[in-house]
């Protein structure tokens, strides 16, 4: 089995390199990126299972990111990261093609799970 | 800020009052006056030929006596007149058609009576009138008039003498006359009950007798009744008139036209007075029915503008008060609506540094589970400053949640909910604790309240927030009153939640709904378990109010729409 390839996408970067840290020592591929324009370069050489993108970022916010990344990559699931203000940035999100939207601050068990399920679901398995 | 509503009345009231009446008054005024001035004109006119008329008439009477003497004295001889027998038929002939005539006598040229037919034959005829003045005055002019006197025959007369010449030598017939044609010709004046009339000579002693006050050959004098006092006064001078004079002398309670005309045979001016009550008797009428008139168009106009501005403020006063909810309302939305942004702006800047912490605080925990630290001293405090780390985060995670909990722009459930049943469940979370301190919830719903339709959840919430504060203003020992209507005009519902806790001040009672505000002890209460529930409740469409008494106890109540 492949291991799991995660690309976290958030400009704060003791958040962004920490859960990097975290989900590499879970045996998970995780790469980071700390803003939306760096990601998309990012993904033009590599490719992903599962996205984590932060709504709120300076230049590119998440909205957009997202919009380039489906373009770009439709296969690639992605889960939006909200401050919990931007719920509806979350919403919008999923009607963009997101996966699902996880609120910050969450427990990384949360959002492990998450991506459990968005990993599956590009898999093509169906819990 | 509340209007002066009296002082806006009075000023409306007295602007429609003042710029309807102030032109009424003035039109009446001038009306009056120009009646008045018309009225008055029409009696010096009627009044100016009045006295004309009679002064003619007595000035015919003189013209047609002096004439007959000169028919007299010309169609006969100064022999034959002094012949007395014939004297007296001829004087016979002239007082057969006139009554006027009391004696008659010849004069000659040095004043010796030669002639005299009438009473007074044996004093008179011996008389020389050669240095009487009228003898004197008669061979100037020709013709004399005497002024009226007593004479022997105490009867007010008076003489017309004439002088005609025979072949050069003068001589004089003289007649007494009674005043009785004056007087009746003179009292055809006296129009209304108290007008008189009466003739002065050049020195203002009456020629007649006046009807009222003043005697013969005395100045006139003004009866008691137009004085006013128990002194009678004297009548203005009109003997020096010449031209016809009409004038109306007031002074004091005395008001008289006088209207007077000299005659033009004598030096007599015949004087005319007049009442003006009777005279203007009809213009008095007129004043009183133009008081009586503006009195009640005032009346009318007062009480017309007093119903209108009545009208007039009350509507005013229900525009304010609309205005005042409804920008107590907007003011209200407009803080929530600044309130959460900024809230939700705080939370993310917030949420950030509290992910990172979270994080690094997760990463801490996995390298002290993958490193063979167990054996370490302090292992059990590493692992439990983390698990510490973790909660806190978890604790502001939700103090953060709670600040956003009106920030929330989910979409409200829709759900039937039976609100008797709601308040059931949900006092009964909180009646432990209410029985713990002493406090009873008692229940007053109505039976007709309908299922409506709504959020359950977030009215729970409302619910128990509000049921929550009941419990922590009374602290011990009281009452929660939780009551429901239902509203048909309005299709709502009412929940109803009391306390019998210390209440809240007037000055506080709009700050309740503010984020923030709170008279809990400094970190009991957020401030925001109210402002959160205003919120809910404005976003579920339903109002949230408070009405309080401090030392009584507060009251909010909720209203639903049903759908």
């Amino acid at each position: 089995m492949e291991t799991m390839r995660v690309f976290i996408v958030d400009d704060e970067d003791d958040f962004r390199e920490t859960i990097v840290k975290r989900l590499n020592a879970r045996k998970i591929r995780a790469e980071g990126a700390s803003s939306g324009i760096r990601a998309l370069e990012v993904l033009k050489e590599k490719d992903f299972d599962v996205i984590v993108l932060d709504v709120k970022m300076p230049d590119m916010d998440g909205i957009e990111t997202l919009r380039h990344i489906k373009k770009m990559k439709p296969d690639i699931e992605v889960i939006m990261l909200t401050g919990h203000a931007s719920v509806e940035f979350g919403l919008k999100g999923m009607q963009l093609g997101a996966f699902d939207y996880v609120m910050k601050p969450a427990p990384l068990n949360e959002l492990l799970d998450t991506i459990g399920q968005a990993y599956n679901k590009k898999r093509g398995i169906i819990h | 800020m509340e209007r002066n509503y009296r002082k806006l009345w009075w000023q409306h009231c007295l602007a429609i009052i003042g710029f309807s009446v102030i032109p009424l008054v003035f039109i009446n005024l001038s009306l009056y006056k120009l009646f008045d001035n018309i009225f008055i004109g029409k009696m010096t006119e009627s009044l100016r030929s009045t006295v004309e008329n009679r002064r003619d008439a007595i000035d015919l009477f003189f013209n047609e006596r002096v004439a007959q003497l000169y028919t007299v004295a010309n169609t006969n001889t100064f022999k034959q007149l002094t012949d007395e027998t014939y004297l007296s038929k001829v004087f016979e002939i002239m007082h057969a058609k006139s009554t006027s005539y009391m004696d008659i006598g010849i004069i000659d040229n040095e004043g010796r009576h030669l002639a005299y037919v009438g009473p007074y034959y044996d004093l008179l005829k011996q008389v020389n009138y050669k240095n009487e003045p009228w003898f004197i005055a008669v061979k100037a002019n020709g013709i004399y008039i005497s002024d009226i006197f007593m004479g022997y025959r105490k009867v007010p007369h008076f003489i017309i003498a004439v002088m005609v010449r025979e072949k050069g030598v003068p001589w004089i017939l003289r007649v007494t006359i009674n005043l009785k044609n004056i007087d009746d010709i003179v009292h055809k004046a006296w129009f209304g009950k108290l007008s008189d009339a009466f003739i002065i000579n050049s020195q203002n002693a009456l020629q007649t007798k006046p009807r009222f006050g003043g005697e013969f050959l005395n100045p006139p004098i003004a009866p008691e009744f137009d004085t006013g006092t128990m002194k009678s006064q004297g009548y203005p001078d009109y003997s020096s008139v010449i031209n016809t004079k009409v004038e109306r002398i007031k002074s004091g309670v005395f008001d008289a036209f006088f209207a007077a005309a000299k005659i033009h045979n004598t030096r007599w001016v015949l004087v005319i007075k007049e009442d003006p009550n009777e005279l203007l008797g009809d213009l008095q009428k007129g004043k009183y029915w133009v008081i009586l008139l503006s009195i009640l168009g005032f009346a009318v106009i007062t009480s017309g503008a007093a119903l209108f501005t009545n009208g007039l403020i009350n509507r005013i006063r229900d525009t304010d008060r609309e205005n005042a909810a409804h920008s107590d309302m907007l003011l209200q939305a407009n803080k929530m609506i600044a309130l959460s942004k900024m809230a939700a702006g705080i939370a993310h800047e917030v949420n950030n540094p509290l992910a990172s912490i979270a994080e690094k605080a997760g990463w801490l925990k996995d390298l002290l589970a993958e490193e063979d630290l167990a054996g370490n001293p302090n292992y059990a405090e590493f692992n439990d400053s983390v698990d510490k780390i973790e909660h806190h985060v978890e604790r502001a995670r939700k103090i953060i949640h709670n600040l956003l909990g009106f920030a929330r722009r989910m979409e409200p459930a829709k759900e039937k909910i039976n609100v008797n049943n709601l308040l059931d469940e949900t006092t009964g979370f909180l009646e432990n604790e209410a029985r713990y301190v002493n406090i009873q919830i008692v229940k007053q719903y109505a039976d007709n309240v309908p299922v409506i339709t709504n959020d359950l959840s977030q009215i729970q919430q409302v619910v128990l927030n509000l049921l929550n504060n009941a419990i922590d203003a009374i602290g011990r020992d009281g009452i929660i009153t939780v009551s429901t209507c239902y509203h048909e005009k309005t299709d709502a519902v009412e929940i109803g939640i009391g306390d019998t806790g210390k209440g809240i001040a007037a000055g506080e009672l709009d700050k309740v709904f503010d984020p923030f505000f709170t008279t809990k002890e400094v970190g009991k209460g957020t401030g925001l378990g109210l402002s959160i529930s205003y919120s809910i409740v404005e976003k579920l469409g339903g109002k949230l109010k408070v009405k309080s008494k401090v030392g009584e106890g507060t009251v909010f109540t909720l209203l639903l729409p049903k759908q």
